[in-house]
């Protein structure tokens, strides 16, 4: 009974982001609405985290195998790639190692760069934090 | 048997689940990053369809029956992202700059990437949200002319490539705080990035969680503009 009540309100938040995504010409998905609503549902204590907690994590869990179907898919769109993926694949493994550094170098970046600052007088004790936290 | 299989959802259920299951199991035994779950179950479930004449449309229609919880599963990120939101309030200034700097220069850098290899305008749209997670990207492609296929696709082979590259990208680019760790697996490697920054620390998966996240709202937003 308790993962009833939780599967439905996380498809009423769902449904209520499909909702949004079809009236509001934003280009937003309706994933996209469902789980800003969703949080700030949490955030706000108008919904109690044991309210979707249980079956939330369940269809966290579902999620990679949800991803199975589409790959098989590419079997039929193999037309469109058969004369490029070469290309392709190359942009996707480049892109992929270029976000990664430069999202992850950023944030290194401003984060040692706050804590020098926030522990002027006795350096690295943010860093030990962070790795204590491992 | 290809009759048996075409009638019913079941066999489809099934053959996704278990392949998934073999799939893990076999990750566990090797401990090899390349051997993704995901990537090997789809092998599995290409084989096992050749090998049984079934139309891959047919196991599509049926895999119909629960593919639909992939929006309801993502809407479901709000959870951890909520669980763990106090403890990066604090951070929350550098994670975003991080997650802003890379969604930017992924959409760039394909852009750019696309038109040098001189790719067409479906392949381009395609291509653009391939770091963001699977719900939020087929919109973003199909809104752009794209094909969902491919997006898909694309998307998932950058979250095994993520996931395989990640661990060392970390260690060559000295990337030691959890924060940096989690917003460089969010960012380019969405869902399946975060399950591997929830294998390095539990803060690694919550900014991972939160990067995915405002790195999908900020993609959404800016690729209409450039299609």
């Amino acid at each position: 009974m308790r993962y009833l009540r939780q599967f439905l309100w996380i498809i009423g938040f769902t449904l209520v982001g499909e909702v949004l995504h079809a009236v509001l010409p934003l280009p937003v998905p309706a994933a996209v609405w469902g789980l800003v609503l969703l949080f700030i549902a949490l955030e706000s204590g108008k919904l109690k985290l044991s309210s979707v907690q249980d079956c939330g994590q369940f269809m966290l869990g579902l999620m990679p195998v949800l991803f199975i179907a589409p790959s098989v898919g590419l079997m039929d769109s193999w037309s469109m790639l058969a004369s490029v993926w070469p290309a392709v694949l190359a942009i996707i493994v480049l892109s992929t190692v270029v976000v990664f550094a430069v999202s992850g170098v950023v944030t290194q970046t401003l984060m040692d760069f706050a804590s020098a600052r926030e522990n002027a007088g006795q350096p690295m004790v943010g860093q030990a934090e962070e790795v204590s936290d491992e | 048997m290809s009759e048996f299989i075409s009638g019913s959802a079941l066999f489809a259920i099934l053959l996704t689940f278990g392949a998934y299951e073999l799939g893990r199991m076999f990750q566990k035994k090797t401990r090899m990053a390349i051997f993704n779950p995901i990537l090997v179950a789809a092998l599995l479930v290409g084989v096992v369809l050749v090998l049984t004449g079934t139309p891959n449309q047919v196991y599509q229609d049926h895999c119909e029956t629960f593919s639909w919880l992939l929006t309801p599963a993502t809407v479901c990120l709000a959870i951890p992202l909520y669980a763990q939101f106090s403890r990066l309030r604090h951070d929350l200034p550098a994670i975003l700059a991080g997650v802003t700097a890379g969604t930017l220069v992924s959409m760039g850098f394909v852009l750019l990437l696309t038109r040098l290899c001189r790719l067409n305008d479906v392949l381009t749209a395609s291509l653009l949200p391939k770091s963001i997670t699977t719900a939020m990207g087929i919109v973003v492609s199909e809104a752009g002319g794209g094909e969902p296929a491919i997006t898909t696709a694309a998307i998932i082979l950058t979250g095994i490539l993520g996931s395989i590259f990640g661990p060392w990208l970390c260690k060559v680019l000295r990337l030691h705080g959890p924060a940096a760790q989690g917003v460089a697996f969010g960012t380019s490697a969405h869902v399946v990035g975060t399950s591997k920054a929830a294998e390095i620390s539990q803060t690694a998966e919550a900014v991972s969680s939160l990067s995915l996240v405002f790195a999908g709202i900020l993609t959404a937003v800016i690729c209409p503009m450039l299609m």
